[in-house]
């Protein structure tokens, strides 16, 4: 990585860090919290979705592993919070891994992966309710107890710069993946795997790297949740909302991009809230904007708004170099 | 232990069950096995159906069977214009972008009949139905029983479509050969939009068989979706009579699981042998596609 | 270095390849004709490890790689072009080319060192930063030549790079191949240019209905009476034979 990889994530880190200074209000930090926790979860799966070209429907299997078992190992077995945040990492590459082993060993790929993803996670939402071991249909309740150690701060503005941290660390990796070895392997089996297996990749491995770091990163995000809001159920951990919400943010922001699922995050909450200002009163407003806006993304703006913005600026700068050259020709 | 009667009387409630998961099916594999997409539309557009059906039943006192005749063609329009106006000019013809595209509709589809009916759960009650048939020993459910029927009717009709007219055989053209079709004349756009509307179709048929036993609310099209994916996985993606014997033999299975595991993990069947057949026979199912 | 030992494969009831043996020494440019669905493509892929073989054995520089994997074979040092072009559209040429670099460099700059330099070699170094989609036909077919170099194979399996390209750059990128060559790769390459048979390839194996017919330097094959029969039909040498006497 070069300096000018670097220099958009330090400076948008900085910007991002000084806002609490500036808004204190808790609903918006609220909003920020949870917006950061969607785009964390998001960056994981545009590892596998966007670079790695698995469009997966059931992340929420990810998701919801990292937020029970860090609710499970706090409450049933008294693990400290920070040590079940890294096994919550752990247990969501896991997951990843061995779904991915399956899928990817069965050669599934473009909407049956989407499907068994999607099959995955209803299998562990289903367990999640019945089970009494993960509080049934009940869910879970973390114990309120404020303290730094347990993941639980008093200022909403700490924890909003924890998961700033976690979300420029996952920017980092993914600048690091898009500039290493690894990132072009899987970018050549997202592209063509056959040409990428006769160029010496192997494309199982690869795509079984990229599932587990996906896992890892959208578990990490499942446990920030419910360390957040001290609650979780199985229709909110391995719920649909959760898998369609991760995926709609890379696609909006722009597929495979470092920065595309941040910028889509931010969008769709922005523009769901400003749905819900002018009618809050109708339940499902800012998912009927998300839909719509999927549909219009995916008709008019291939690449999201990151795609969108690069095409506005290519023909900026055809302008540029355009306008000399037709000076030239009428001077000649 | 289950007694054999209350055993072979969940497998037979099953079996009605599954007629109607098989019409819902059914859609979705001839949707698949001509245009080769996945409809995620398919759960939300089946919830729109069963909303008809309700509000045909509690607004103008309309019997749930009698309203699937106007809805048939009314789902069939919706479909058509769906596939020709929206799904098929906003994905460019990219698989990736179709499995997007009806999955923002779903959403959106959902949404709406959220903010239009609210998340309340509606019901409507006619006299037939908590009727029962009794067939020696067995109670059998009088509106399944029909559902039943009505299913393989249905199943042979859209054969009958498909296979004896000119329609039909313009429909299996372009599945076999999307570009040969085009060459000979066949208007692509116009037969894709056709075969949506009659997957859609077969949607309003089951909406109006499901109604008088089962409730609606805007999030109940999820729960069809996955089990009709299920299905057309089952029974071959694109094929007619392997989506009906797949419906039947997954209502069997859920209603002996939710026998066995309880309500609760009842689905949990129907689940892994999706997953089941997707990893396991994948090469026999779609092959032909890589 | 290669040996190719009585492999055949099936397809349902077609025998695409039946029993063909093939053996390569290092060096050389070695050519693999046939008339069209004689199975030679089917043949590459067997030997680069895409489709395993019914029957035989495959061992290359005296190890039996029958059963792994194209990327191991890869990394052994196998390397080939596709018959139709798989260019990763979304990149651009010089990525492109470092997904076979960085088979044996890890580190990025190095890799997209090693892809320049190729890039050169094969006349792609103004072409750099295009993105691989908009390549020409011939663009594309020195871009698979180009990634396959970058993996520095020993055995560079070409599939028809000659193929849909125009007199003047077959002319080009003869030399190319040549250049290859005198590097010490060793080449087997299907190809239908005859011209360029006869130009580039020491010696050629005749693949017919699946099985290797004749096996022996260009001009002595193409006088073969069963390659003609191969690709002329039964018959057609003596008739070739009888109107060679007339007009002598």
């Amino acid at each position: 990585m070069t300096a000018r990889d670097l220099i958009p994530i330090a400076v948008l880190t900085v910007l991002a860090a000084l806002l609490p200074l500036v808004v204190t209000s808790s609903l918006v930090l609220n909003f920020l919290v949870f917006m950061l926790i969607v785009a964390l979860g998001a960056q994981g799966w545009n590892i596998l979705g966007g670079f790695g070209g698995q469009f997966s429907f059931g992340h929420a299997a990810f998701f919801g592993t990292g937020a029970y078992v860090t609710a499970i190992l706090q409450l049933r077995y008294g693990v400290n919070a920070w040590a079940g945040l890294v096994l919550a990492v752990a247990a969501g590459a896991a997951v990843g891994w061995v779904i991915g082993f399956l899928s990817f060993r069965s050669r599934l790929r473009g909407s049956y992966f989407a499907l068994v993803t999607l099959a995955f996670a209803e299998v562990f939402r289903i367990i999640a309710n019945a089970a009494s071991f993960t509080g049934g249909a009940a869910g879970l309740l973390i114990k309120l107890d404020v303290r730094a150690a347990n993941l639980q701060f008093d200022d909403r503005a700490v924890f909003y710069w924890l998961v700033l941290a976690f979300v420029v660390s996952v920017l980092l990796l993914t600048r690091w993946i898009q500039r290493s070895r690894f990132g072009a392997q899987l970018v050549a089996v997202r592209e063509n795997e056959d040409a990428a297996k006769a160029l010496g990749v192997n494309a199982l491995t690869v795509k079984l790297r990229a599932i587990a770091l996906s896992g890892g990163v959208t578990a990490l995000s499942g446990c920030l949740y419910a360390q957040y809001f001290l609650y979780i159920d199985a229709n909110i951990a391995y719920g649909s909302w959760i898998s369609v919400e991760l995926l709609l943010a890379p696609i909006i922001g722009g597929v495979g991009t470092v920065f595309g699922p941040v910028v889509g995050a931010l969008t769709l909450h922005g523009l769901g809230e400003v749905a819900k200002q002018f009618a809050g009163r109708i339940p499902g407003i800012d998912l009927i904007v998300f839909g719509g806006v999927l549909v219009l993304a995916v008709a008019f703006a291939r690449g999201g708004i990151l795609g969108l913005l690069e095409r506005l600026r290519d023909r900026g700068r055809g302008m540029v170099t355009r306008g000399p050259k037709e000076v030239s020709h009428a001077g000649r | 232990m289950y007694s054999p009667q209350i055993i072979l009387e969940a497998a037979l409630n099953g079996l009605m069950t599954g007629a109607v998961y098989a019409l819902i099916a059914l859609g979705l594999t001839l949707i698949y096995g001509v245009l080769h997409i996945i409809n995620f539309a398919h759960g939300a557009l089946l919830t729109c159906a069963m909303f008809a059906v309700w509000v045909a039943w509690a607004w103008l006192g309309m019997d749930p069977y009698l309203a699937i005749l106007p809805l048939v063609p009314l789902m069939f329009v919706l479909g058509y214009g769906l596939q020709r106006f929206v799904i098929g000019p906003a994905s460019h013809g990219d698989d990736g972008n179709i499995l997007l595209v009806t999955l923002g509709l779903s959403i959106v589809l959902e949404n709406v009949l959220l903010a239009v009916f609210q998340s309340d759960t509606r019901t409507l009650d006619t006299d037939y139905s908590f009727q029962v048939v009794a067939l020696g020993p067995l109670l059998l459910s009088y509106p399944r029983l029909i559902g039943l029927g009505v299913a393989v009717v249905v199943t042979g009709l859209l054969w009958l479509v498909l296979n004896r007219t000119d329609t039909g055989k313009a429909i299996r053209a372009v599945a076999k050969e999307k570009l040969g079709a085009n060459l000979v004349g066949i208007d692509v756009p116009h037969v894709y939009a056709v075969t949506f509307g009659l997957g859609c179709a077969c949607l309003a048929v089951a909406a109006g068989l499901l109604m008088p036993t089962f409730y609606v609310n805007p999030r109940i099209g999820g729960a069809f979706v996955l089990v009709a994916f299920t299905v057309v996985v089952l029974g071959g993606m694109g094929s007619l009579p392997g989506a009906l014997l797949g419906g039947l033999f997954i209502g069997v299975v859920e209603s002996l699981c939710g026998l066995f595991l309880g309500d609760s993990l009842g689905q949990i069947g129907i689940f892994l042998i999706f997953i089941a057949v997707l990893l396991v026979r994948p090469t026999g199912l779609f092959g032909a596609k890589a | 270095m290669l040996a190719v030992d009585g492999v055949s494969k099936r397809f349902g009831g077609l025998m695409a390849v039946d029993g063909a043996t093939l053996a390569l020494q290092p060096g050389g440019i070695v050519g693999l004709i046939g008339p069209n669905g004689a199975g030679k493509t089917t043949l590459f892929s067997m030997i680069s490890g895409f489709v395993a073989p019914t029957d035989g054995r495959i061992r290359f520089e005296g190890t039996d790689i029958t059963a792994e994997e194209p990327h191991r074979r890869a990394e052994r040092g196998i390397g080939r072009t596709f018959q139709i072009v798989q260019p990763f559209a979304g990149l651009t040429v010089c990525e492109n080319i470092a997904v076979g670099a960085y088979l044996r460099h890890a580190k990025r700059a190095d890799a997209t060192a090693k892809a320049r330099d190729v890039a050169r070699r094969v006349g792609l170094g103004s072409e750099l930063d295009r993105p691989a989609g908009g390549l020409t036909v011939a663009g594309r077919k020195r871009l698979e030549l180009a990634r396959a170099l970058a993996t520095e194979p020993k055995l560079l399996l070409l599939d028809e790079v000659l193929a849909g390209l125009n007199p003047s750059e077959i002319r080009d990128i003869i030399p190319v191949i040549r250049g290859i060559r005198d590097e010490g790769v060793t080449i087997l390459m299907i190809e239908h240019v005859m011209q360029a048979v006869m130009n580039l390839c020491e010696r050629v194996y005749v693949l017919a209905q699946g099985r290797m017919i004749a096996e022996g330097p260009p001009a002595v094959v193409c006088a073969d009476t069963r390659v003609i029969e191969a690709y002329l039909g039964h018959g057609a040498a003596a008739r070739l034979k009888a109107e060679g006497a007339v007009h002598g």
